[in-house]
């Protein structure tokens, strides 16, 4: 297996569905971050099959990772410190998110004006509904679902 | 310049106002229709800016006629064709513009959400007069008014409405202000395609615990209802010709219906009527929806006095 250097401080996304990682780059505006960070492809997984990774050299409260709840509960986030795992991140699904999904509703104004910032808020946390702040159409369930 | 005020406010929903303030703009409405002379110069000075981007004869002239009886001016347009809309401008930035002109904004968009950007990009107090299939919430101030008016009180009734209950955005307006009031039950009458959303179900009724059956034939509800809101099918919010000709003449009460009604049993319907409400009903005295046009307008007024935290003595 492809070798990628432990780092000292920062975050492991874990158990990505393959494929998906560089989506999740993108949500999380890494390539904002400047920052080192390494994506693995397709990397053997016992529980998956493959599966990507995403390692971030980062101060540990530089990076808002609550988006990742909504994308998929299934990643596994580690907080590295020192070089070692100090623990993983309990993932929640965001009473918002900006920019992450789009409305669908051919109706709602955002289809028109695109500048707007695509918004939904978590309506219904049980069941993981949110809904356009603008129309309140429903976003059910998680992004990568 | 515009109006200073304490506090910025707009009204996109009808939970924008809560339930005293609807109760004292319904009295404040009453005294307006009783004493207009009171009134007629509260607004000297001031414009409403008329946004309506859609084509619309009730609201807009009731807005209109609500400022000119207020003292005020009205400056606006009537058309996206003849606004800056056609050249691409924003909703917000139209607000923004007309912040510095008017002193309140009365905005009719097609798209959902439109009177809610133009609110968070304001100086001055925006008023949704219908966005989409979404809001109307000074139609419902109209229809809520009437309602005290001809049942002398808002809780304690069984309120059936009938028709386009997925694109009417009256229809999600009124069930909002009316679960807040005690003892309102519903009976929901409308073809499968057209039910209410599920956001209206899931937010408003079952969230507050609310009693609602769902039928799809009007006769057999007719006999248990206080009020029945009727509404209009409307072919502008039907992206297929086919669906909207198949649905459009699903219910039409008519002098035979009425007779399955109570005595006291008051039909409302936002207005413009086609074909769902025979005329031989209208001279019926349980039809109520012309006083409700004449309801809408005080109740404007009531709105606009209210926003611009007017004071008479």
């Amino acid at each position: 297996m492809l070798n990628v250097g432990s780092i000292e401080q920062g975050f492991v996304l874990d158990h990505i569905r393959a494929g998906k990682a560089m989506t999740i780059y993108h949500d999380l505006k890494l390539d904002k971050l400047d920052c080192c960070v390494a994506i693995i492809k397709n990397a053997k997984s016992n529980k998956m099959g493959k599966k990507d990774i995403i390692k971030v050299e980062c101060p540990v409260d530089e990076l808002d990772l609550s988006i990742v709840g909504f994308i998929d509960p299934n990643i596994t986030v580690n907080i590295i410190e020192h070089g070692e795992i100090v623990g993983k991140k309990k993932l929640e699904l965001p009473k918002q998110i900006v920019n992450v999904i789009k409305c669908k509703n051919p109706r709602c104004i955002t289809s028109i004006e695109q500048e707007l910032d695509q918004i939904f808020t978590l309506t219904d946390k049980e069941h993981a509904i949110y809904r356009c702040r603008y129309c309140e159409e429903k976003y059910h369930g998680h992004r990568n679902k | 310049m515009h109006r200073q005020l304490k506090n910025l406010r707009h009204v996109i929903s009808p939970l924008d106002l809560t339930v005293e303030e609807l109760d004292q703009m319904m009295d404040l409405a009453e005294d307006m229709e009783a004493n207009p002379e009171k009134y007629a110069h509260v607004c000297d000075g001031m414009k409403l800016a008329a946004l309506f981007y859609e084509p619309s004869t009730r609201t807009r002239l009731s807005f209109e006629s609500a400022m000119l009886n207020l003292g005020g001016q009205v400056i606006g347009f009537h058309s996206s064709d003849s606004s800056s809309a056609t050249k691409g401008e924003s909703v917000a930035d139209t607000i923004r513009v007309l912040s510095c002109f008017a002193d309140i904004a009365a905005m009719r968009h097609p798209k959902e959400g439109a009177a809610y950007v133009a609110s968070i990009n304001s100086e001055i107090p925006v008023i949704n007069g219908g966005d989409g299939g979404h809001q109307h919430p000074t139609q419902t101030l109209a229809d809520l008014c009437t309602i005290r008016k001809y049942k002398g009180r808002l809780n304690n009734l069984t309120v059936g409405i009938c028709g386009d209950l997925k694109f009417g955005r009256t229809v999600h307006s009124l069930i909002s202000a009316l679960v807040r009031y005690t003892g309102v039950r519903f009976v929901l009458i409308s073809p499968e395609e057209l039910q209410l959303p599920s956001y209206v179900k899931e937010n408003v009724l079952n969230a507050n615990n609310i009693e609602y059956v769902e039928k799809i034939r009007l006769e057999e509800a007719l006999p248990e209802l206080d009020i029945l809101y009727m509404t209009r099918v409307q072919k502008e919010r039907f992206f297929n010709e086919e669906d909207y000709i198949r649905m459009k003449d699903f219910y039409i009460l008519d002098k035979e219906k009425m007779k399955l009604a109570k005595e006291d049993m008051y039909v409302l319907h936002p207005l413009p009527r086609v074909n769902e409400i025979s005329v031989e009903v209208d001279k019926d005295p349980r039809a109520a929806y012309f006083k409700q046009v004449y309801w809408g307008m005080y109740m404007r007024m009531a709105l606009i006095f209210t926003l611009l935290e007017l004071e008479v003595e």
